[in-house]
C-alpha cells in the first residue's frame, strides 16, 4: 500500500460522516417488492440485446483463433477463404488498423476504463495463448463467414506453453498489490501461535478454472461514421469503461465513441472489461468499411473470454480451548497472465471475517499461457470463502464444537486487520435467524447420522462475505412540466432490476408515483461517471448520485417558484411529497413541479450532479455477510449429491427490493452449486486448450440440481450507506460451495477439499 | 459450415437410391446430432437425404407381443407409448433419461443408434483423432478421459457410445432392421455397434447406401420387472458415466431370467453377457450380484479419469438387481 494511501485511510478516520439519509427509513417504494420494469419487454421478447438491434447494411464477422497457445503466426493462407461465397474481407496482423494497448483495471483510475489483457491482438504474429484470436473474418452473413473462417490455414511455429497451473505453481511469486492492498500481511507472530495452540487444522483447498456461461454470448456491432466517429454496441456491464478504452486503442477522444448497450443477457464479471472481440469488431468495421457485427459463439466465448482462476490455498486454524482464534493463516497461489496482470484476491476475504489473535494471510501468482483470467462473480470471495469456511468447519469437528457457535465465539469487535468500526455488521444475528429457520439446534451433531435408504444426509454451514464498494457516479435528471421525472445515468442493466430500483428511489426521493418515473441508461453519451455494474456497487453508486442530484433540482425548484410560492422563505423542512414540494406538517401547502414549472413558463429543468469520494468506505469496514445452510444428501452407492434444501440468512443492509434483491442471492447460491458440484473449465495441459467450450460439457447446474432456495434477510439498514443498503449481487456465491462441502462432510465423513465434488470423489 | 443439397425423400426406393446415387451424402433424421456436428465441420456431407418423411414413423405391435418401431419415431413418442411403457419400462426410462425434453421430440430412433461420441476430442478439430481422421492419433488417451471407455478400448480409440437407449435395446435383444441396394436385412443389436479396434471410423455395420428402417423388439415377459439406472454429473441433462439396463425374473429366491446391459463404458452399448452368465440360476441376492459384477468388469482398464467408473459400474449393477430383486 502506497503512503499516500495510508496517509489517506487515517485522515479518513477524522472526517465527519455524512448526515444520514431521512429515506432510508422512510417507507415508500424502496423496501417494496416492486416487479421489473423490464419484465414484460423481455417476456414478450421486445427487449433487444446487443446482436438484435438491425443495422443498415450490415457485415458480419466471425474470428479464426490460433490453436497454439505460445509461439509466432509464420504464414497465413486465406486463399481459399477470400474466394469463398460473401467474403468482404479478411482481417489479420497484415491489414488491421493500428491499435494501442489498453490498460488494466487500476481501482484508481477506473474512469479511464480498462480492458481484461493489454494485448491488442492482430498487431504482430505473437501468440499468447490459445483461442487468441489472428484473423477476422468479414462477410455478408454469418454462415458464409463462419465457412470463410473454417477455410483459414495458419502455419504456426510453436513454443513450450507454460500452462499447468499444478506444475508452476511452486513457482509462484507474490505480486505487487492485490486489489490494491498489501499481498501480505501479518498479526503477530502467526506460526508460532499456531504451533502452540490447542486444536488446530491444516490444510489445502483446491478450486479449477471456471467460466462465467452468461447465457447471452459476447457480442458487438461497430460502425464508423464519416467524421471518424466510433459507435458500437456492446454486451458490456460498463458502458464508459468501454468508450474510454475503445477510444484510447484507435487515439480517439472519448467524445468521438458512444458505446450503447440497454439490456446485457448476464455478465457475472465477465463482461466488465473491455474484451479482444470489441476491438476487433471496430477494425473489422474500419477494414470493411462497413457497419459489422461480431457474436461470438458460445465456443468462442471460452476461446476469447477468460474465467477464473485456478487456485490452490492453505488454510491453518489453531484455537485455544475456549475456542477463541489463536492464528488464522491463510496463503496461497493463483495463476493469472503477463497481459491480464490479476491475482484473484482469496486472500482478502479472511483479513475481515473472524478476530483472531495472530494473523497471516497472503498470496503468489504464477503466469501462465492462457486466455486472460478476469473477475467471476465475487472473484476472491467466493474462492476465498471455500478454503476459510470449510477450514473453520474442520476445526469445529475438531473440537467438537457446533460450526455456528464457533463463528459466533469469534465474532470481531472491530474489523480485525484495519481496526476500524463496522458500519453495520450483523452476521451474529443471521446466523441466530437462519439457524431457528432451517432447524439448525436439530441436526445430530455426529458425521453419518442421518439415512434414508440408499441416501447419506448431511446439514453443512458457511459464512458469506462480499465487501461494499461505492464508486463517484454521474447523473442526470430532468423534472418535466407535466410532472414527470426523468433519471439518466450511464448505468448498465443486466437483468438484476438496476433500472426498477432506481425508479423506487426518484419516486420516493422526489415524492412522485413510480409510473411518473423513468430511467436512461446503458448509454456512455449520457455523463460520465465510472458507473460499472461490478464489485455490487452498481446501486449504490447510482443512489448517491441520485440523491444529490434531486437535492440540487429541489434547490432549483424552490428558487423557480419565486417569492409567489408558499415555498419562499419558509422556515420550516421543505419535504417532496404529492409530485411537488410541500412544507413539512403544513398539509398542502407547497405546490407541484408542474405548477411551478408552469408558472415559470418552462418545460422542464434539468440538472447533472456527481456523488463525491467514497470516504465512507475507507472510513468503516463495510461488507455484507449472510449464513448458508443448507442439506446434501449423497447416494452411498454412487456418490451422486443432490442438494435437498437451502435458506440463506443474510445482512446487506436495507433490502431495496425483496424481488429483485432475493433473486439475485438466488442467482448467486445457484451459482455456487455449480461451483461446488460441476462446473469446472477442461483446459488440457498438453496445449494449453480448453477443451469443453459448450454448455453440453461445461456443466452448469440445471432446474433438477436446485432445490427451493430461501432467502431471508436481517434488513436493517446501515447509517452510513446510500439507502442504508449493502450490495447483493456478488454475496450469494461466496460460502456456498463450501456449506456443501461441509454438509457432504456431515453427511459422509468424507472431506472433499478439491472442487468441483464430483461424485468419483465420493465412492 | 460447409453448403450442402438438400433432399426429402418420400419413399424408401428413393432414399436409398438418392443414398448411394449422391457422392457423399448422409442422411438426416432430427438433425439434432448431425447438424450440430456439421456446424463444428466435423461432418461435412455435400447432400442431406431427409428421412422425416418416410412411413417409418409408426410403432406397431406384433402378434407374439413384441414391437416394431419405425426408424423415424421420435424419441419420445417411444418413451410415452404405453406398450413400451408397459411390457418394456426400463426402455421408457432410459429415454427419458436421456438429453432433454427439446431434444428427444426432435431425435429419431435411428439417429439415436447413429448418434457419434461425446469425446471432447472428436469434437475438437485442433486435436488428433483416429475416428476423424484414420492414424492421426488419439488425444484422448493421454487427456481428459472420463467419459471414456473402461470395457473394450484399444490403443486407437477409448471413445465411448453416449446412446441411452441402446443400452435398453441392447439388453432386449432388439434388432435391427436395415434396407440397403441389396434389399433388406436384419441385424442382431449386439452386432450392429462395433468396438474401435483399429478403425475406429468404423462404428456400425451399416454398409454404405444402407438405411435403418426400423428396430424391432422381441417379447420378453420378465422385461415388465425391469429398470434404467444412468449415473451422470448432474441430476439431469448430461451423458451417462455409467449406466445399467436390466430386467430380472427371480423364483424362489434363484435368478431365473437377467438381461443386463451397461451403458457409458464401452465404444457399443455393453451386453453384460459374463454377468448374465454368472447370475444363470445362482441366488438373487447382493453377493452373486456383486460377484457377477466383478466378472462383468474384470477385463475392465481405467484411464487417470475414468478408473472410478470401474468401482461404479460394480455397485451400480448391484444396486440395480437389488432393487429388482426386492432388496
Ligand atoms: C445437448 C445434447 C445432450 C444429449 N444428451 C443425450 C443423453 O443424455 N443421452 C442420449 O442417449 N442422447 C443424448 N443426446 C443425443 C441425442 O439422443 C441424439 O442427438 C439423437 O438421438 C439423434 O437423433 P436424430 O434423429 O436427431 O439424428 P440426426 O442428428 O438426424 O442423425 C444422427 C445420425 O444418424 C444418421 N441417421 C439418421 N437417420 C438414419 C436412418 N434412418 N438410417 C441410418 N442412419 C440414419 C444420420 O445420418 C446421422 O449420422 C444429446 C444430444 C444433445 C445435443
Ligand atoms: S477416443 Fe476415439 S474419438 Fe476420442 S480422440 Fe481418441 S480416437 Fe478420437
Amino acid at each position: 500500500m502506497s503512503v499516500l494511501q495510508k496517509l489517506m485511510e487515517t485522515v479518513v478516520q477524522f472526517m465527519p460522516d455524512k448526515a444520514p439519509d431521512p429515506l432510508i427509513h422512510k417507507h415508500g417504494y424502496l423496501g417494496t417488492p416492486v416487479s421489473r420494469v423490464d419484465g414484460q419487454r423481455k417476456v414478450k421478447g421486445e427487449a433487444r440485446f446487443t446482436a438484435e438491434f438491425e443495422i443498415e447494411n450490415l457485415a458480419y464477422a466471425v474470428p479464426v483463433c490460433s490453436t497454439i497457445a505460445k509461439g509466432r503466426i509464420i504464414s497465413i493462407d486465406a486463399y481459399d477463404a477470400e474466394r469463398s461465397p460473401g467474403v468482404i474481407a479478411i482481417v489479420t496482423a497484415e491489414n488491421a488498423p493500428k491499435m494501442k494497448r489498453p490498460p488494466l483495471m487500476d481501482v484508481r483510475h477506473m474512469d479511464k476504463g480498462f480492458a481484461a489483457s493489454d494485448l491488442a491482438v492482430l498487431q504482430d504474429d505473437k501468440i499468447s495463448w490459445d483461442g487468441q484470436p489472428v484473423a477476422v473474418v468479414v462477410a455478408e452473413t454469418l454462415e458464409q463467414a463462419e465457412h470463410a473462417a473454417s477455410l483459414v490455414r495458419v502455419e504456426y511455429d510453436e513454443k513450450a506453453a507454460r500452462v499447468s497451473f499444478e506444475d508452476l505453481k511452486a513457482e509462484a511469486t507474490v505480486p505487487s498489490a492485490v486489489m490494491g492492498e498489501d499481498p501480505e500481511l501479518e498479526i503477530g507472530n502467526a506460526q508460532k501461535a499456531f504451533a502452540a495452540a490447542a486444536f488446530k487444522v491444516d490444510n489445502l483447498y483446491r478450486t479449477p478454472h471456471y467460466n462465467h456461461n452468461a447465457i447471452e454470448p459476447h457480442a458487438a456491432i461497430a460502425a464508423w461514421d464519416e467524421d471518424g466517429r466510433l459507435t458500437v454496441f456492446d454486451s458490456t456491464q460498463f458502458v464508459n469503461g468501454c468508450k474510454h478504452a475503445l477510444a484510447g486503442m484507435f487515439g480517439l477522444d472519448g467524445d468521438d465513441v458512444r458505446v450503447i448497450a440497454p439490456f446485457v443477457g448476464g455478465g457475472f464479471g465477465g463482461k466488465a472489461a473491455l474484451w479482444n472481440h470489441t476491438a476487433l469488431c471496430a477494425a473489422a468495421a474500419k477494414v470493411a468499411n462497413r457497419p459489422v457485427k461480431m457474436a461470438l459463439s458460445r465456443e468462442d466465448v471460452f476461446r476469447l473470454i477468460g474465467g477464473r482462476t485456478p487456485s490452490e490455498q492453505r488454510v491453518a486454524l489453531g484455537a485455544d480451548k475456549e475456542g477463541k482464534f489463536a492464528a488464522i493463516i491463510h496463503t496461497g497461489v493463483t495463476a493469472t497472465t503477463t497481459h491480464a496482470k490479476f491475482p484473484e484476491q482469496f486472500s482478502l476475504t479472511p483479513r475481515h471475517l473472524y478476530a483472531s489473535r495472530t494473523m497471516s494471510v497472503g498470496q503468489k501468482v504464477v503466469n501462465l499461457d492462457t486466455v486472460a483470467n478476469t473477475w467471476m462473480r465475487a472473484p476472491g470471495e467466493s474462492i476465498g470463502t471455500f478454503a476459510l469456511e470449510s477450514a473453520i468447519d474442520e476445526l469445529a469437528y475438531a473440537m467438537k464444537i457446533d460450526p455456528v457457535e464457533l463463528r459466533r465465539l469469534n465474532e470481531p469487535e472491530r474489523d480485525p486487520t484495519k481496526g476500524t468500526e463496522f458500519s453495520s455488521r450483523h452476521l451474529v444475528e443471521a446466523y441466530r435467524r437462519g439457524a431457528e429457520k432451517f432447524g439448525w439446534s436439530g441436526r445430530p451433531a455426529e458425521p453419518c447420522s442421518q439415512r434414508d435408504g440408499k441416501w447419506l444426509i448431511g446439514q453443512g454451514v458457511a459464512t458469506a462475505y462480499y465487501p461494499v464498494f461505492r464508486f463517484p457516479a454521474a447523473v442526470r435528471l430532468r423534472i418535466a412540466a407535466d410532472g414527470s421525472a426523468l433519471v439518466q445515468a450511464a448505468a448498465n442493466e443486466m437483468g438484476m432490476g438496476t433500472a426498477t430500483v432506481q425508479i423506487q428511489h426518484a419516486a420516493d426521493r422526489l415524492g412522485l408515483p413510480l409510473e411518473m418515473v423513468s430511467f436512461r441508461y446503458g448509454d456512455s453519451d449520457l455523463p460520465d461517471s465510472p458507473i460499472i455494474a461490478g464489485g455490487s456497487s452498481q446501486t449504490g453508486s447510482i443512489a448517491a448520485a441520485v440523491q444529490v442530484a434531486v437535492e440540487k433540482a429541489h434547490r432549483e425548484l424552490v428558487k423557480l417558484a419565486g417569492n409567489g410560492s408558499p415555498l419562499a422563505g419558509a422556515n420550516v423542512e421543505i419535504e417532496a411529497r404529492d409530485g411537488g414540494l410541500f412544507l413539512s406538517g403544513e398539509g398542502n401547502k407547497g405546490e407541484t413541479y408542474a405548477s411551478i414549472l408552469k408558472r415559470a413558463g418552462r418545460d422542464f429543468i434539468e440538472v447533472e450532479e456527481t456523488s463525491g469520494m467514497p470516504f465512507e468506505v475507507m472510513k468503516y469496514s463495510m461488507a455484507s455477510y449472510g449464513a448458508q445452510f443448507c442439506k446434501a444428501r449423497v447416494n452411498r452407492e454412487s456418490g451422486e449429491v443432490r442438494i435437498s434444501r437451502w435458506l440463506g440468512s443474510f445482512d446487506c443492509g436495507r433490502i431495496l427490493n425483496p424481488k429483485t434483491a432475493v433473486s439475485q442471492l438466488r442467482g448467486g447460491i445457484v451459482m455456487g452449486i455449480g461451483m461446488a458440484l460441476a462446473e469446472e473449465t477442461l483446459l488440457d495441459t498438453r496445449r494449453g486448450r480448453i477443451m469443453n467450450p459448450s454448455l453440453a460439457e461445461y456443466h452448469v447446474p440445471v432446474h433438477l440440481d436446485v432445490p427451493h432456495i430461501e432467502i431471508i434477510y436481517n434488513d436493517i439498514p446501515d447509517e452510513h450507506t446510500p439507502l442504508g443498503a449493502h450490495g447483493v449481487g456478488e454475496i450469494g456465491i461466496t460460502g456456498a460451495a463450501a456449506a456443501i462441502a461441509n454438509a457432504i462432510f456431515h453427511a459422509t465423513g468424507k472431506r472433499i477439499r478439491d472442487l468441483p465434488i464430483t461424485l468419483g470423489k465420493l465412492l | 459450415m460447409k453448403s450442402f443439397a438438400y433432399a426429402r425423400a418420400a419413399d424408401l426406393e428413393t432414399a436409398v437410391q438418392l443414398l448411394s446415387k449422391t457422392p457423399n451424402a448422409k442422411l438426416l433424421g432430427g438433425g439434432t446430432n448431425l447438424v450440430d456436428l456439421m456446424r463444428e465441420n466435423i461432418e461435412q456431407p455435400d447432400a442431406l437425404v431427409d428421412v422425416t418423411g418416410l412411413p417409418l414413423d409408426r410403432i406397431q405391435e406384433r402378434p407374439d407381443g413384441g414391437l416394431v418401431i419405425g426408424a423415424t419415431v421420435r424419441n419420445t413418442a417411444v418413451a410415452v407409448h404405453p406398450v413400451v411403457r408397459d411390457r418394456y419400462p426400463l426402455l421408457a426410462q432410459a429415454i427419458v433419461f436421456g438429453a432433454s425434453g427439446q431434444i428427444r421430440n426432435m431425435a429419431t430412433v435411428a439417429g439415436n443408434l447413429m448418434q457419434r461420441t461425446r469425446c471432447l476430442y472428436f469434437y475438437d478439430h485442433a486435436a488428433r483423432c483416429n475416428k476423424r481422421a484414420p492414424g492421426a492419433g488419439c488425444d484422448a488417451i493421454g487427456g481428459f478421459n472420463r467419459m471414456h471407455a473402461i470395457l473394450g478400448a484399444s490403443d486407437s480409440c477409448i471413445a465411448t457410445h453416449p446412446s441411452d437407449m441402446c443400452v435398453a435395446l441392447a439388453a432386449l435383444n432388439a434388432k435391427v432392421k436395415v434396407v440397403g441396394p441389396n434389399g433388406e436385412r436384419t441385424i442382431a443389436f449386439e452386432d450392429f455397434h462395433r468396438l474401435p479396434e483399429d478403425t475406429p471410423h468404423i462404428e456400425t455395420d451399416l454398409q454404405p447406401g444402407e438405411l435403418i428402417t426400423g428396430i424391432e423388439i422381441p417379447p420378453l415377459g420378465f422385461a415388465r420387472r425391469s429398470l434404467y439406472r444412468k449415473i451422470r454429473d448432474r441430476a439431469s441433462y448430461a451423458f451417462a458415466l455409467v449406466s445399467v439396463a436390466a430386467a430380472l425374473e427371480v423364483d424362489n429366491g434363484k435368478v431365473r431370467n437377467i438381461r443386463l446391459a451397461l451403458g457409458g463404458v464401452a465404444h457399443k452399448p455393453w451386453r453384460a453377457t459374463e454377468a448374465e452368465r454368472v447370475l444363470a440360476g445362482a441366488n438373487a441376492g447382493p453377493e452373486s450380484f456383486r460377484q457377477a459384477a466383478e466378472a462383468e468388469l474384470a477385463p475392465a482398464r481405467g484411464l487417470a479419469h475414468n478408473d472410478f467408473k470401474i468401482e461404479l459400474a460394480k455397485r451400480t449393477i448391484v444396486g440395480v438387481l437389488g432393487e429388482l430383486a426386492g432388496g
